[in-house]
């Protein structure tokens, strides 16, 4: 897909994203598709430094859960417009990616992955200590009107996610595309070698955490308007850390697509699942869809397309 | 005197928890610390060992004998799941970090909702005669449902410790951890070895479930609070070291219990992991790990 053809698609997206609530009566697809667009916005920061730098971050929810925090500050303290409040949850993520980057520069593997871990424990234990944030018992959000076009403060909220998301995929996209892509891919291959080849895997690997960090607070930033109440508990969720990386392995982690893929389809089963089961049987699959895919296709949705292409291919060359 | 009273006492049951953080961390001290296997199923598996304990229980049958007999089933479970791993993984070369977490969170999940479904969401707890006492000692008030688990922490890693320096299997499992390479040479066969390692493992985690549902009742969920402090203690520690791991969880749990004595029980999950930061910051082997 060409640079104009993949802006086409998105200006498409977003126009029907728009109209869609002018449409559609029903305010609780917009409730359950936010959740489905708030995942592919984590899932697609997560890629940026888990998918293609290879450092498996464990901790999706402390970037997640700072920039909730960071947007109910912001309306708290100064009854900041959504806008800002989304700028502000970005560059808070993007400072705690940094930060995170310079604490975990000597460690690799799972040994980063537990320092995230560590991490969401440490901002969730300030917060509940934190009286002007709520503490424990979290703080009440309500959401100014919305426009009047939206009809409505969820299917608003929706939209804002909608544009959100594109602009993390269109984010994540440009990486992919670009040297840093190409030295993010080399230091996911052999740290060394890509140190030897000329690329500074050290800032690549700063600047990685830094993006991967802000696009994953930024998705937090609409949540106290969509959920009208944060507190620690929802805000620093495991599921949200453990969903960041099974939707990536689901759908592939080698491009930008793959992320996108893999939080629809996983997203979905889960809204389903919670509405027509249980919450726990949501739960159990996502368990069952992890090991399958792990077991049998360790590449992801993308990895069994690409496989599939070859059969035919291999097949085509031999008849 | 108010101060020393409460220091004591903080000391006290910081070591009482240390111990029994330690006895959870001690699979993963295997798991992870032998065999490089990121095992996120191990707390998870030690509140199925709980529930397993408290069954017997419900039978009249004292906890810890109940736990020491179900350590054979949890072992051949642990048998199977090893087997499971190696041909989803290890066949096919190494697996990498994101796979091999992702196959465990995915097992954990599993474990805990199987839970949900057979008993319910309610808290369970054992009855053991002992509960409601407290062992004195001068300013020292311990309660013995903190001081009977905590013992048991001391005497299973002896043994541990003594199985691996001492036994010829228990050398081999530490040797699988250098080089499998020279151990197949040798005329052993390292999967067989990393099989009953991690056998091993999970038969611990029944001991662990054991020591956690004297302290006080559990639900299917209650692996998810010790995940990340389990992974601290081995870190911690410094990867395979035995010994390490149980003063590292006595670091962690008088850690936490002077914040919680001093300054608020809120501010104790932190603890651990501020511990794991530094540590990892600045002394990424852990404090009694040798180079890697």
């Amino acid at each position: 897909m060409s640079w104009r053809n993949f802006l086409l698609v998105a200006l498409l997206v977003a126009a029907a994203g728009m109209v869609l609530p002018r449409v559609l009566e029903n305010p609780y697809y917009f409730f359950a598709g936010y959740v489905v667009l708030q995942y592919v916005v984590i899932a697609t920061g997560w890629n940026i430094l888990g998918g293609y730098a290879g450092y498996t971050n464990f901790g999706t929810s402390a970037f997640f859960g700072a920039g909730v925090y960071t947007a109910a500050f912001l309306i708290k303290a100064f009854e900041a417009p959504l806008l800002v409040q989304v700028l502000a949850a970005a560059g808070i993520g993007m400072l705690l990616g940094l930060v995170t980057g310079y604490l975990t520069l000597r460690i690799q593997g799972v040994y980063f992955a537990i320092a995230t871990v560590a991490l969401v424990v440490v901002l969730e234990t300030v917060v509940h200590n934190s009286d002007y944030l709520g503490g424990a018992s979290g703080l009440t959000t309500i959401a100014p009107p919305a426009p009047a076009w939206f009809a409505g403060p969820t299917q608003y909220v929706f939209c804002v996610m909608l544009v959100l998301a594109l602009v993390a995929v269109g984010i994540a996209r440009a990486i992919e595309h670009s040297w840093v892509g190409r030295s993010l891919r080399a230091i996911r291959a052999s740290e060394p070698a890509a140190e030897a080849c000329g690329v500074p895997t050290l800032r690549m690997k700063l600047a990685a955490c830094a993006i991967s960090g802000g696009v994953i607070a930024m998705a937090g930033a609409p949540y106290p308007y969509y959920a009208s109440h944060v507190d620690p508990l929802s805000a620093f969720s495991l599921t949200i850390g453990l969903n960041a990386l099974a939707m990536p392995l689901i759908g592939g982690t080698r491009s930008w697509i793959g992320p996108v893929l893999g939080a629809v389809l996983l997203a979905s089963v889960q809204q389903i699942t919670t509405v027509t089961i249980s919450s726990e049987f949501n739960i159990l699959a996502v368990g069952l869809m992890l090991i399958a895919f792990v077991v049998l296709a360790p590449e992801g949705i993308l990895g069994l397309v690409a496989e599939l292409r070859e059969r035919v291919g291999r097949r085509r060359a031999t008849t | 005197m108010v101060f020393l009273d409460l220091a004591l006492n903080a000391l006290a049951s910081g070591i009482a928890l240390g111990c029994i953080y330690a006895l959870v961390a001690l699979g993963l001290a295997i798991t992870f610390g032998l065999l490089h296997i990121p095992n996120v199923a191990h707390p998870a598996l030690v509140i199925a060992g709980a529930y397993a304990v408290v069954l017997a229980n419900m039978r009249g049958i004292d906890p810890i004998l109940a736990a020491l007999v179900l350590t054979l089933p949890f072992y051949a479970v642990g048998l199977a799941f090893y087997e499971f791993y190696a041909r989803a993984f290890e066949r096919r070369g190494r697996g990498n970090t994101l796979q091999s977490l992702t196959l465990f969170f995915g097992v954990s999940l599993i474990v805990e909702i199987a839970l949900v479904v057979a008993f319910g969401t309610d808290l369970r707890s054992v009855s053991v005669p002992y509960v409601g006492r407290s062992f004195e000692l001068g300013l020292i008030v311990l309660p013995y449902r903190f001081l009977v688990p905590a013992l048991l922490a001391p005497a299973v890693i002896l043994g541990l410790w003594l199985y691996m320096t001492r036994t010829h299997s228990g050398l081999a499992m530490r040797a699988v951890a250098h080089d499998e390479r020279a151990l197949s040479i040798s005329g052993h066969d390292p999967v067989a070895i990393k099989r009953h390692a991690f056998g091993l493992a999970t038969a611990l985690a029944v001991l662990a479930g054991a020591a956690l549902v004297i302290v006080g009742p559990v639900d299917p969920f209650a692996g998810r609070v010790h995940l990340g402090r389990v992974f601290a203690v081995v870190v911690l520690a410094g990867l395979g070291s035995i010994p390490g791991t149980l003063a590292a969880a006595i670091i962690i749990g008088v850690a936490e219990a002077f914040v919680t004595a001093f300054l608020s029980p809120s501010w104790a999950p932190g603890v651990a992991f501020a511990i794991l930061l530094g540590t990892l910051a600045l002394r990424p082997n852990g404090i009694f790990g040798t180079a890697r």
